[in-house]
């Protein structure tokens, strides 16, 4: 149990190196080893079982052909463009509402943050049952005299993604506005004496002075939802199935019916690669700007 | 909400001048916040509403309308009756599975995770920070990445489509997040603490169990929010490792509500997507602001 004395280099801090393990193994084994396979393997033509049968980037030239997987990419884009926007932009409106030392504040962050503690399974159900035309809100609003009232996303292919938007904003605005309301509070007294001296109205102070100072905050935002965005699937899946007419699908539902239930592993797995070649895409001038900046700063 | 009035709050000290108690400021914030608070409150409203009504009310289409008559049949059947196309016993099924699924992967990897944080922290051994700084890039990887080569792994250890299979999944793809949020947490702890503690001789374990552990109670209840609301919420991991008999409560929920099959009840289903958010709500509302600080813990960055 002691510690060692003078043991050779691999064996010293042995109880620390061996509970480690699991973390060392999950580093290796699972995330470099596991990325590297199916990078590998999305050069394969493996159909049910993964076999190193190599065929260059055949599985890449039929994805990017396929119809559905461009969809899947238009719908992403879509909906990740929009999300982004509007989650930062309400979350940080909330957040100000919130910072202006109002009453109930628990109350109001409570209410708005509580569908971030359900799944996105029960998001989306809870909308589509919201949502549907026959006895949902366009339904509700039909019976009030609006009689040419229309409002059903979710049976309509052009805007289908907007539907599963109005759950995916329901569930993660208020996360993002907990985040934001952090980054508020963090902001120096100092500024807003200095700006009320000044005799600048609040919201110039936030445009100019506060919004700037969030930056960081910001970029955190920023790498939570885009991550979060490429992982959409449950909601998808609970809302409408890729459907009306495949309109919805998106790249991981792609991947996963592939992968699980189209017995096409090499397709799957090139397709999973863009996912990654993506999100590196993302992150790459992210981890420039938080690691880089500082050490240069 | 708008004339919740008599803001004396805002007029502290600091304030420029003492404000009205109904101000158009304050009518607008407290109006605003108000209408907001109605949207994100609406759906867990009409969720708990449709199911306590019978399906002939349901059918009137008065989705935001209170029940006229109050019924429990629609609970009862989703969670004793209701069907996935296999079987009819309904969701108590994937209830008990996700109970089962629930606690060895919440202890697992906090236990995991924790021991981790802790010889980041005071046992560095050389390359432990590049695998965390590997740790912490991979949480960013999508999931789908991994997911096959996790497959074979699992199929090799035997364990593909076992409880054990997905309680080690998520005790993989929880370690990054735990393992930041303990080691932000033991770097806070003063050192001496722990030099003292080697000076009386006291080992790695030793140390972990009767120093950091007790210490630590706080970290730990924020921990198990953090987890016990993912791994209740999950559903990709759970369609992917188990079989159907062995489904979480989320995956069944899906499958009882999008099956094509029968007549649609909604009243049934409102109340089996309700019980399925019941674990993570009341968590939710009584960790209150622990788990605020859980999931900003889990925001900042390494």
């Amino acid at each position: 149990m002691s510690a060692v004395r003078r043991r050779p280099k691999l064996l010293r801090n042995l109880n620390a190196k061996f509970a480690a393990m699991p973390m060392i193994l999950t580093t290796l084994v699972v995330f470099v080893g596991g990325t590297i396979w199916t990078v590998v393997y999305s050069f394969t033509n493996s159909k049910l079982l993964p076999r190193l049968n190599f065929v260059g980037f055949a599985q890449y030239e039929r994805l990017w052909n396929t119809g559905r997987w461009e969809t899947s990419i238009h719908n992403l884009l879509l909906y990740g463009v929009f999300a982004l926007v509007f989650t930062i932009t309400i979350g940080f409106l909330l957040a100000v509402l919130l910072d202006q030392k109002i009453r109930f504040e628990d109350a109001f962050r409570t209410i708005l943050l509580y569908p971030f503690a359900l799944s996105f399974i029960v998001t989306g159900l809870v909308w589509q049952w919201l949502l549907n035309p026959n006895l949902g809100i366009q339904n509700a609003v039909r019976s009030l005299g609006w009689e040419s009232f229309s409002f059903d996303p979710l049976y309509t292919p052009k805007i289908v993604m907007f539907g599963i938007l109005i759950g995916g904003l329901w569930q993660g605005t208020g996360f993002i506005m907990c985040v934001m309301l952090a980054g508020l509070r963090g902001v120096d007294e100092e500024i807003w004496k200095a700006s009320r001296v000044d005799g600048i109205p609040a919201w110039k102070t936030y445009i100019f002075v506060v919004i700037p100072m969030m930056r960081p905050v910001f970029i955190t935002s920023l790498v939570l939802v885009a991550s979060g965005i490429i992982k959409l699937y449950d909601l998808v899946v609970a809302m409408t199935s890729g459907g009306p007419g495949g309109s919805s699908e998106v790249p991981a539902k792609y991947v996963y019916d592939y992968m699980f239930t189209a017995q096409n592993l090499g397709q799957g797995l090139a397709a999973s690669t863009m996912m990654l070649a993506s999100v590196i895409i993302i992150l790459i001038p992210w981890a420039y700007l938080e690691f880089g900046g500082r050490k240069r700063g | 909400m708008a004339n919740a009035s008599t803001n004396i709050a805002a007029a502290g000290p600091r304030g420029p001048k003492p404000r009205r108690a109904i101000s158009g400021r304050n009518i607008m914030i407290y109006g605003t916040l108000g209408l907001v608070a109605l949207y994100y409150a609406l759906p867990l409203y009409v969720m708990i509403v449709t199911s306590l009504k019978g399906m002939p009310e349901v059918r009137l289409g008065h989705i935001f309308a209170p029940p006229v008559e109050i019924t429990f049949q629609p609970w009862v059947k989703a969670w004793a009756q209701a069907c996935t196309g296999l079987n009819c016993d309904g969701l108590s099924r994937g209830f008990w599975n996700s109970v089962r699924i629930l606690i060895p992967s919440v202890v697992i990897s906090i236990a995991v995770a924790s021991v981790n944080g802790y010889a980041l922290v005071n046992w560095k051994f050389k390359g432990s920070e590049t695998f965390f700084t590997i740790l912490i890039f991979g949480s960013f990887i999508p999931y789908q990445v991994m997911l096959y080569p996790i497959v074979i792994l699992l199929r090799e250890m035997g364990i593909y489509g076992t409880l054990g299979g997905l309680v080690m999944v998520h005790t993989i793809f929880g370690m990054p997040i735990l393992t930041l949020l303990f080691r932000n947490y033991f770097t806070s702890v003063p050192e001496e603490l722990f030099k003292a503690a080697r000076v009386d001789g006291a080992g790695f374990w030793g140390i972990y169990f009767r120093i950091m552990l007790p210490m630590s109670m706080p970290i730990f209840v924020v921990a198990i929010i953090l987890q016990v609301t993912g791994i209740w919420n999950d559903f990709l991991f759970g369609v992917v490792f188990t079989k159907p008999d062995l489904y979480p409560m989320t995956v069944q929920l899906n499958n009882i509500v999008n099956s094509v099959q029968g007549v649609k009840e909604y009243n049934v289903n409102m109340a089996a997507t309700m019980i399925t958010g019941l674990v993570p709500l009341t968590v939710y509302f009584i960790s209150g602001k622990l788990f605020v600080r859980g999931i900003a813990a889990g925001a900042v960055k390494g």
